[in-house]
């Protein structure tokens, strides 16, 4: 009887893997591959817009390796300050996030257990809704005629409406408050399982709140703050939608470029490249985050 | 000691912060005027503008049916994939799987998006299918990045239920499959229910990827908003922003219910 378990167990196992390891090596490795390919050939004006990297002729196989792109990117000072202002962006959004998501993810470990899923559930809800509505809500908020402008125009504070929307601040806002629950969730998850004896030890000890938070807790909720702030970093980096609704024409965002390549240029391999090199300047941050995720799991494994 | 201290300020400015921007949308979608700023008066009027718009209506419908398809086939790929993760003796195939499956949670869009259609314009030289982008392209899409979250909350789950109730059920005699539908999927159904409408409203809410993977046939919602959005302001968009918060509200509002109702539930017997 109890052979024919023994023998169904390893097909069971082969399928279980199998299934979504081809599904993600198709539709996630094999694109990326594909990307790298195209990075390197020469665009064309035909379907598709780009020529065949390997060609078979006179029984010689002809690999042409097209650096072009990449000198371009390297060469035009368009590309060079996209990637730049992508990663202050990035990198300044981050620090907002953290200092009004750590605060938040802090008051809401700290509250009574019963409240906490609720807390946590009206951090999450406007994720929930759409990302694209909640950009544009601020579209109407920011506008020179808009909810902020007529409420200080009223209280007499200014008399000509400020220009917020379509400039770089417009976008900050966007990006901070749309990425500020991916911020919080990690931080949470986190400072909910810190060890309060911890905090009553040093109290004990004569450890001011302060003090306390300084060398207790922030040390312990490092792996929260880095998890935080990656998820927050990375997709910030290759941000498409709001600078192109926030922002102005000086709000140039690496995604924002690449997409004008890809749809309106229609510059296949120099989208491609632009992607490559993106993808190599988050390799670090990538790595980070998959460094914490490979922790967290085999904590509670 | 109960008093107000730095971070319980923060937490009440910050969801201040989180919400006013919607409840200012929700208060101009009942405006008369057509400019979205000023006030004129209250009005139904944009509603019925909404529903008698043909391409808001059709684009509703077609990333509804996508977002059914694509989170249903993430939940399978997904529950397999934390399976695998959760289960499976360490090795370099589960490392590979693990990483390749939660690489979409932090990939930027337009990096995710630009490869895949890079890789259907591929296949459709290579073998003429997909002939043309469409619905099942972006389901394609959709279902891979969306199996990702779906991976990680369904293998938390996993790790925290009880083996031995798999165990016994191998050892009475139960095939791995059996003892997986009889035994696993009742344990971890809400994970897996979690999981489900977590993709439902990613797949809803994706702009960048489906924009990248679709064709002429297929538009859904947040591209068709994101097209009128371009242009300006539009009382309509507002009307139908609220009726998209207002349904998340009430969806989030059951599920805490429900999952309220089941904790109190298994309290009360545990006590």
């Amino acid at each position: 009887m109890k052979k024919p378990l023994k023998f169904r167990l390893p097909k069971g196992q082969c399928w279980t893997i199998g299934v979504p390891y081809f599904w993600l090596l198709m539709f996630f490795a094999l694109p990326f591959a594909i990307v790298l390919k195209i990075s390197f050939s020469t665009p064309i004006i035909s379907i598709p817009p780009y020529e065949p990297l390997f060609q078979y002729a006179e029984e010689s196989l002809q690999i042409m390796l097209n650096l072009g792109n990449y000198l371009l990117i390297l060469d035009d000072s368009l590309y060079y300050n996209a990637y730049l202002s992508s990663l202050k962006m990035a990198t300044i959004s981050t620090i907002g996030c953290l200092l009004i998501g750590y605060p938040m993810a802090y008051a809401i470990a700290r509250a009574p257990k019963r409240n906490q899923t609720m807390l946590i559930l009206l951090v999450m809800l406007p994720s929930w809704t759409s990302f694209l509505i909640r950009v544009y809500a601020w579209m109407g908020i920011l506008s020179n005629n808009g909810v902020i402008n007529n409420l200080l125009m009223w209280t007499g504070i200014i008399s000509e409406p400020l220009q917020i929307l379509n400039t770089n601040t417009a976008v900050y806002i966007g990006i901070i408050y749309s990425y500020l629950p991916f911020m919080i969730l990690p931080l949470y998850a986190n400072l909910s399982q810190l060890d309060g004896s911890l905090l009553e030890a040093a109290a004990d000890l004569g450890s001011r709140s302060l003090n306390t938070f300084w060398k207790v807790t922030l040390p312990l909720s490092k792996g929260g703050v880095i998890a935080g702030s990656m998820l927050v970093f990375i997709p910030v980096v290759g941000e498409f939608v709001i600078p192109e609704l926030l922002g102005g024409p000086d709000s140039l965002m690496i995604g924002k470029i690449l997409w004008q390549e890809f749809f309106n240029n229609r510059d296949w391999p120099v989208a491609s490249a632009l992607a490559i090199v993106m993808l190599g300047l988050l390799i670090i941050p990538i790595t980070l985050f998959h460094r914490y995720q490979a922790k967290e799991m085999e904590k509670t494994a | 000691m109960k008093k107000l201290n730095f971070s319980t300020v923060m937490l009440w400015a910050g969801m201040f912060f989180l919400y006013a921007p919607m409840f200012i949308l929700v208060i101009y979608s009942f405006n008369e005027s057509k400019l979205v700023t000023v006030w004129a008066g209250f009005s139904t009027k944009w509603y019925g503008e909404l529903f008698r718009d043909q391409q808001i209506l059709d684009a509703v419908w077609t990333s509804l049916q996508v977002a059914f398809y694509a989170s249903t086939m993430a939940v399978i790929l997904g529950t397999m994939a934390a399976f695998v993760m959760t289960r499976f003796a360490r090795g370099w195939g589960k490392l590979t799987l693990s990483n390749m499956i939660t690489a979409p949670l932090v990939m930027p869009e337009v990096i995710t998006g630009l490869s895949l259609l890079l890789l259907f314009v591929h296949m459709a030289d290579f073998f003429g299918w997909p002939a043309e982008r469409g619905m099942l392209t972006v389901w394609i899409a959709h279902s891979t990045f969306c199996a990702a979250y779906v991976a990680v909350v369904v293998s938390s789950r996993l790790r925290e239920i009880d083996r031995s109730v798999e165990e016994a059920a191998q050892d009475l005699g139960a095939t791995p499959f059996k003892t997986f539908f009889a035994i696993t999927v009742p344990m971890i159904s809400p994970a897996l229910v979690a999981g489900w409408l977590l993709s439902f409203s990613l797949s809803l809410d994706d702009l960048v990827i489906a924009s990248f993977a679709s064709g002429p046939g297929a538009t859904t919602l947040p591209m068709v908003v994101f097209s009128s959005v371009r242009m300006g302001v539009s009382p309509k968009i507002n009307a139908l922003a609220t009726l998209i918060i207002l349904i998340v509200s009430l969806i989030a509002f059951i599920s805490w219910y429900f999952a309220r109702r089941a904790d109190i539930k298994q309290r009360s017997s545990s006590a």
